[in-house]
């Protein structure tokens, strides 16, 4: 029974890391049909964007509320993933969509020029122009529509823009000569502390869970609950399937498809953030730590059924389940007794390296018998 | 490189104006008032982007320290005349072949009569050949898995015997948790599994047990599974060996803690990777009460330990900044090489190469001697990692421990030596 539940629970740690990783990529890709090659650099964003916030908690103004850093970094690494995102879309995939070759190279150069990026510009910068983009993107929306007809609206949004570039440069400067480690550009890696009620682990009947990995698996049930509710219940999350099954009518029928393909890819981008700020709590943050997560989130998303976020939980969960079972030798002690041969064979693959193989081989086998994963769905795939 | 020496004068001459930029950055301040005969250049080549340019940038600037320190006492003195040292920086870019490439550029265009390079073990596999068709000289300065004894490579770092070795003895009997069984961890490539050989083999003599080993393949941070075996593996505790490499000991560290094991809990990890400037990385807070084992740690309380770290701290001009075990060795190579063109009285390769051998040297760790197999005799210390993030040092080897290119303890290469002063013995022979 502890056996079960012990393994049982490293299952789910390992899977929801998996699946709050793929999330955003089962909308891109699931929903858009875009391959977005950096989508592991998202998810680099909302990791720093974590130290980040966890460096401007440590300024004796939020001292006092230090411990709820974590928190406030989930939203806040949304909106920067997110306008990230919105930004790769209107400048590079708006212009390549039906050409999925074209937006995988240009997306895997865009994932080399983020990482490039945080490597040489200090993070202070960063925070700044994501500061910019936030404003710069936001502020048309939020003057009176009068203003924004006829000739005027040019200069408006000029001058917003401009007026986003001075706030962020400002605070950009402000953060630099607060927070001294992120006035200079470095390529280290940097680290990402749990404030204390995050460390360690609950016991539970002989069991211990640790307690990152427990507000991971929380992170990624708000998560999918929360997309679950957008896409099926929100209007816009109507407006977002009406696109993905036929945009063509969707058009004639007035939704700004446009606006659609923005939002969707912005959510999408968003979630990485979110993936991010969970990733942080694992591992160390660094120029490349998309690139370690990118190629099990294709992984689900392919093994989920594109276009189904059913079948992206359940493949996380599966991949998860299996890794463990296999990674960590459990077959030997759910079947004590098993012949000679067969124990060989177990042991053989229980280490890390080997259940990965092992993982890989069985997904390969899988897609044999079922080529469109999970549960294969129709979507509005590239329009080749 | 059998370039007759005046040659070689003519092109460093030629050369001396791009030389005189590289030194304007180089901490030539230093050097102001010494006149010099000439000029040698040496080729320095480590990874100044990618991933391990965290590590190796810190050899780089080590090793132009030591240039200009040698540099401000009179530079090199061959024949009675006086060379000033100059380098030429090269990039390897975290990209093994490019070591290679890099190196062969160093030796071809440049003509430098010597190397200083490389970290991984992947990046001196890849340029051992290129100095080896060339008969060319690579000093290396990083601790590595041993097994290979170059007449074209000069090792000063550890090599198991030198590290792992003492370490492995200390945790089976001295630590707080001696006489318990040993989990091994550690990235899947050349030196883990090398290194979790010997030690195995070593327990299985010392009567010590291992109750489990595991590899994280390179780049994966998930580390839950093995944190369940080790669990599993050792229910009240033991002594667990960690050669992970680079920022898979945060992932480790970070959640074996959240997972309840720690020193307290009755668990000790024992890293060779893990010297002072990653304690700065990963943070004191997840390292407390584990140990390491080195040929130099910072906190050595020697006047030339400390000034070795007070030089580096004002040539990198950081207050914050750490020195290791690597950069030690990186400094102190630097140092035996001038040392062996001196008593040479050449910068002939063959000839440095034969005087190389033999030679001491005062080095921050303390003395070190230049052995017949191209590798240091080294004092070896265990240490326990302190709030400060330093080690706290609990055990020291009585002197210099002399070092083993063949490992004694690996079936493979028991019974085997390397000497190369005598041609009937070479890179590996039998006892």
């Amino acid at each position: 029974m502890q056996l079960l539940f012990e393994s049982l629970f490293n299952g789910v740690a390992i899977g929801s890391v998996l699946l709050v990783a793929a999330l955003g990529l089962a909308i891109v890709f699931g929903l858009m049909g875009v391959i977005n090659l950096a989508h592991g650099e998202l998810i680099m964003l909302g990791a720093y964007t974590t130290y980040v916030v966890q460096l401007i908690f440590k300024l004796p103004v939020f001292q006092p509320i230090y411990d709820t850093y974590v928190l406030v970094a989930i939203p806040l690494a949304f909106i920067t993933s997110g306008v990230v995102g919105i930004l790769l879309e209107r400048t590079v995939i708006r212009r390549l969509y039906g050409n999925p070759l074209e937006t995988l190279l240009a997306t895997w150069g865009v994932s080399l020029i983020l990482q490039q990026f945080v490597r040489s510009v200090p993070l202070a910068q960063a925070a700044g122009a994501v500061l910019a983009l936030v404003l710069g993107f936001s502020l048309p929306l939020l003057l009176p529509k009068a203003l924004l007809q006829g000739s005027r609206a040019r200069w408006m949004r000029a001058g917003s823009w401009g007026v986003s570039a001075l706030v962020g440069v400002v605070f950009a400067n402000g953060l630099a000569s607060q927070v001294s480690r992120i006035a200079r550009a470095t390529s280290r890696n940097v680290d990402v502390t749990a404030p204390k009620w995050m460390r360690g682990g609950l016991e539970f009947a002989d069991l211990t869970f640790p307690v990152p990995r427990l507000v991971i698996i929380m992170i990624t049930v708000v998560a999918v609950v929360g997309v679950t509710w957008f896409l099926n219940r929100s209007v816009w999350g109507m407006r977002i399937r009406a696109v993905t099954q036929n945009r063509e009518m969707s058009d004639c029928l007035g939704i700004p498809t446009d606006t659609v393909d923005v939002l969707t890819f912005g959510i999408g981008s968003g979630l990485a953030g979110v993936a991010g700020v969970a990733v942080s709590l694992l591992g160390s943050v660094g120029p490349n730590v998309g690139t370690s997560y990118i190629v099990g989130c294709f992984m689900v998303v392919v093994l989920g059924g594109v276009g189904n976020l059913l079948g992206t939980v359940l493949a996380s969960f599966a991949i998860g389940l299996l890794t463990d079972l296999i990674g960590a030798g459990r077959l030997l002690s759910i079947w004590p007794g098993m012949p000679a041969p067969l124990e060989g064979v177990v042991k053989f693959f229980a280490t890390t390296s080997m259940a990965q193989v092992m993982v890989f081989a069985l997904i390969v086998v899988f897609l044999q018998f079922r080529p469109a994963g999970l549960f294969p769905q129709k979507g509005r795939m590239v329009e080749a | 490189m059998s370039q007759p020496l005046s040659k070689r004068i003519l092109i460093s001459l030629a050369a001396a104006s791009l030389g005189l930029t590289v030194t304007a950055c180089g901490g030539g301040d230093q050097a102001s008032n010494v006149e010099y005969d000439d000029t040698v250049k040496v080729g320095i080549l480590h990874s100044l982007t990618g991933t391990m340019a965290i590590s190796e940038t810190t050899l780089a600037e080590t090793e132009k320290m030591a240039i200009a320190e040698i540099n401000a006492a009179g530079g090199v003195e061959v024949d009675g005349k006086k060379y000033k040292i100059e380098y030429i920086v090269e990039d390897g870019a975290s990209d093994w072949p490019t070591f290679a490439e890099k190196s062969k550029k160093l030796i071809d265009q440049d003509q430098v009569p010597v190397v200083f390079g490389g970290w991984t073990s992947a990046s001196r596999k890849a340029m051992l050949p290129v100095y080896e068709s060339k008969d060319a000289f690579l000093y290396y300065p990083i601790q590595y898995e041993g097994q290979e004894c170059s007449n074209n490579i000069f090792y000063t770092g550890a090599t198991p015997n030198q590290q792992s070795e003492p370490a492995t003895k200390f945790m089976y009997e001295k630590s707080p948790a001696a006489g318990k069984p040993f989990f091994l961890v550690g990235s899947d490539y050349v030196f883990p599994r090398t290194s979790n050989t010997i030690t195995k083999e070593q327990l299985k003599s010392l009567g010590g047990e291992v109750v489990g080993e595991d590899y994280l393949p390179l780049g994966n941070t998930e580390v839950a599974p093995i944190i369940a075996k080790i669990k599993k593996a050792l229910p009240d505790g033991g002594v667990i060996i960690n050669t992970l490499n680079g920022d898979q000991n945060v992932a480790f560290f970070k959640q074996i803690q959240d997972a309840g094991i720690t020193p307290d809990n009755g668990y000790y990890v024992m890293s060779y990777s893990i010297a002072e400037s990653e304690i700065k990385d990963i943070g004191t807070e997840f390292l407390e009460g584990h140990y390491g084992a080195w040929n130099y740690m910072m906190s050595i309380d020697t006047p030339a330990s400390k000034t070795f770290a007070e030089n580096y701290k004002k040539f990198t001009k950081d207050p914050g900044a750490v020195v290791a075990d690597p950069q030690e060795s990186a400094y102190n190579m630097v140092y035996l090489w001038k040392a062996a063109v001196e008593k040479a009285g050449t910068f002939d390769d063959d000839k440095v190469r034969e005087a190389l051998i033999g030679i001491e040297f005062d080095a921050p760790q303390g003395p070190v001697k230049v052995m017949p197999n191209h590798h240091l005799s080294q004092t070896v210390l265990i240490g326990e990692i302190g709030t400060d993030g330093q080690f706290k040092i609990l055990e020291s080897t009585d002197g210099p421990v002399a070092p083993q290119a063949w490992n004694q303890f690996e079936p493979s290469s028991k019974g085997f030596a390397c000497d190369w002063t005598d041609a009937s013995k070479g890179e590996k022979y039998k006892l």
